[in-house]
């Protein structure tokens, strides 16, 4: 099947300056694809390249297999939503919507049927007859929507549409969108730099920063499996760990850390020497250190009975292989954050879900810290 | 109990303070305009004294002379005077294809400084200024010199040979055209410029997105967005165009004679007839009165939509 959008080595510079460096892309057919990265990373730049809006310095862009990077943007079957909506002020509604239509030579009453129906999607019949200066924001955004589905593009593209909208509209409209992406059938290309949006409704995702493309996956596969620390960091919140790696067997590697601790995560193509390592928040469970020292495990605190499998299994006991001092408790509501910091004197933070626990760790306590299986990832840089 | 709005609280707080402070702007108003038309009103309809001046003695002679002629002895029959209205008319067409002119040249002079980088366009901006810091007369007569039979522009012409005799350039239509055109081009440039600056150029790109080919989206987003500058601009250009008596006097003859070189004439020496020249000023004034209101109306039109 013919990729949806194909960039092949696509670069873009401005004078001296390169705003993106040789990226290559495909995106499959009916795909909810987005470009995610901070301000300045290049995404909307490829965004407008895809377009037309800028041209390409070198490098291809295919449309279903058509070369389309010398065409002109009325010349190209793809429709933006732009940021600003920008919707025609002096027409109403239901001319911005036939506006494509209109363009593209379809005879007056197939338009204004077309038309109504896109704002029948957007739940918007009633506006037709607006200027766009009367609708809010997000009634704009639909318009905006609804103008640019309405001549059928092969590929929609989406720039940063939800964020000019508050909160509780955003978060409804990610929905929606989503949904119109799966009754159009349209392949989207939405640019954002909320993650949030991006994780909640993309198919995959491409991280982007400083004009490159850092790593392309799943929601998950980005979020779970970072390759490296600024996709790691970027997404969600992690502990990036200075480490050493001693030694790689069979894909394990041996970490050492700076307070001397030493650690077993999976390493698929690390070489020794240092790197970092990236531990998420809410993947570290803590026990409590105290129980485990040698005092308390005398015959008289701790019976035979206490040290069964379900309190402590061997497994605890191996792979709580980090200690930590607790500095502060910060509550969350849903979350409790552990503020701790190792040995060697980094930071590490803990993410705790607010269940019914009948004891915290107090300020300056030790506790041992155990690491859930594949929590640590050994970042390529 | 309803307790009024703090907004307006302040406001019939402060109310009394700003009527006060617009009590100048009453006073110039009355002194500079409501006095003078309603003096020009009043004269149209008084009786000329013969030395220039007015009897007060209340007609309608002044509109009878515009309108109606009876011939040269006063004793045929009343018929239409068509004199004066070829005048007016010959004013409104020069008025209005100095307006089309200014339009052609101002609108991409003003779309290109709007799109210059925004630390250059004051400079642009300041250069179309710059004539318009020499007065009126003698940048007409400059225009003039340069125009005329043995001046600059025909002798250059001559000398690489592409023309043997003169242009009769000077005292024609053409050179009346000119020197409106010189006149009020910055009064169509800079409306047009405000509007083509607050123009948000995205809005040219969603057109394009939406297959409109260049000259389609000038035609169905850029006009219609920008109207409002070149609608004030027309008419900054063409209301003082319609009055104009530098120009026509200085550049053109007897066959491009305007109302404002007859309204000139009317109060100048012995030969004037003040309540003819009122007049001629009241039926110029209702036709201004006339554009600016149709232009009023459009706007509120479109700010209802």
């Amino acid at each position: 099947m013919t990729a949806a959008v194909e960039i092949r080595e696509a670069v873009k510079r401005y004078g001296s300056v390169t705003a993106l460096h040789s990226i290559s892309l495909t995106i499959a057919d009916n795909e909810f694809f987005t470009l995610l990265g901070p301000s300045g990373c290049g995404k909307t730049t490829l965004l407008r390249m895809i377009a037309g809006f800028e041209n390409v310095t070198s490098g291809e862009i295919r449309l279903f297999g058509d070369p389309i990077a010398s065409l002109e943007p009325n010349h190209r079957p793809v429709n933006t939503v732009f940021q600003n909506y920008a919707l025609f002020p002096h027409m109403t509604v239901l001319d911005n919507v036939a506006f494509g239509l209109k363009m593209k030579g379809h005879p007056p009453t197939e338009r204004r049927s077309r038309a109504g129906q896109m704002l029948e999607m957007v739940h918007l019949s009633d506006f037709a007859d607006r200027m766009p200066s009367q609708l809010s924001g997000g009634q704009q955004q639909r318009v905006a929507l609804a103008r640019a589905l309405a001549p059928a593009p092969k590929v929609l593209l989406l720039d940063e549409p939800l964020s000019a909208l508050d909160l509780k509209l955003r978060q409804a409209m990610r929905f929606e969108l989503k949904q119109l992406q799966q009754d159009t059938g349209i392949t989207f290309i939405f640019v954002t730099h909320d993650q949030e949006e991006a994780l909640t409704m993309s198919d995959r995702i491409a991280v982007m920063s400083q004009g490159r493309i850092q790593q392309i996956g799943t929601a998950r596969e980005i979020y779970e499996e970072p390759t490296n620390t600024f996709v790691a960091d970027f997404i969600g919140e992690t502990n990036l760990l200075q480490v050493e790696v001693d030694a790689i067997e069979n894909g394990t590697a041996t970490v050492t850390l700076p307070g001397g601790q030493r650690l077993t995560c999976p390493s698929a193509s690390t070489t020794p020497g240092k790197h970092h390592l990236s531990i998420r928040p809410e993947r570290i469970t803590i026990s409590d250190q105290a129980d485990l020292t040698a005092t308390d495990l005398t015959a008289t605190d701790l019976t035979a009975t206490d040290l069964t499998a379900t309190d402590l299994t061997a497994t605890d006991l191996t792979a709580t292989d980090l200690t930590a001092t607790v500095d502060r408790i910060v509550y969350l509501g849903t979350d409790l954050q552990l503020i701790a910091h190792l040995p060697g004197g980094q930071p590490i933070s803990i993410r705790l879900q607010n269940a019914a626990r009948v004891s915290l760790p107090s300020t300056g306590q030790t506790i041992g810290l155990h690491l859930e299986e594949g929590a640590a990832r050994l970042l390529a840089d | 109990m309803t307790t009024p709005a703090p907004q307006s609280d302040t406001d019939a707080a402060y109310a009394p303070v700003a009527r006060r402070l617009l009590i100048p702007t009453w006073i110039t108003i009355g002194i500079l305009m409501v006095l003078p038309v309603a003096l020009m009103a009043i004269y149209s309809f008084l009786t000329k004294e013969f030395r220039g001046g007015v009897i007060w003695d209340f007609t309608l002679d002044a509109y009878d002379q515009f309108f109606i002629t009876r011939g040269l002895f006063g004793d045929e029959p009343a018929q239409i005077e068509w004199t004066y209205i070829t005048i007016f008319w010959r004013s409104i067409w020069q008025a209005g294809l100095a307006t089309i002119l200014c339009l052609a040249i101002g609108f991409p002079t003003a779309w290109f400084i709007a799109t210059r980088p925004a630390h250059t366009r004051g400079i642009w901006l300041f250069l179309i200024t710059i004539p318009y810091w020499v007065n009126l007369l003698i940048r007409t007569v400059s225009l003039k010199f340069l125009i005329r039979d043995n001046g600059p522009l025909n002798e250059s012409l001559m000398s690489i040979g592409l023309i043997t005799d003169p242009l009769p350039l000077v005292n024609t239509n053409l050179a009346v055209q000119l020197g409106l055109f010189y006149s009020y081009l910055p009064f169509m440039v800079l409306p047009i410029y405000a509007a083509v600056e607050r123009y948000n150029f995205t809005l040219s790109e969603a057109a394009a997105d939406l297959y409109a080919s260049r000259f389609a989206t000038l035609r169905e987003i850029v006009l219609p967005v920008v109207k409002p500058g070149i609608i004030a601009g027309c008419i900054l250009v063409f209301v003082p165009s319609l009055g104009a008596f530098l120009a026509p006097d200085l550049l053109g003859g007897a066959k491009t004679f305007m109302i404002g070189s007859l309204i000139d004439e009317q109060f100048k020496g012995s030969q004037g007839n003040w309540p003819f020249g009122a007049a001629a000023s009241m039926i110029l004034m209702t036709l201004v009165m006339i554009v600016l209101l149709l232009y009023a109306r459009a706007q509120t039109k479109g700010g209802a939509r």
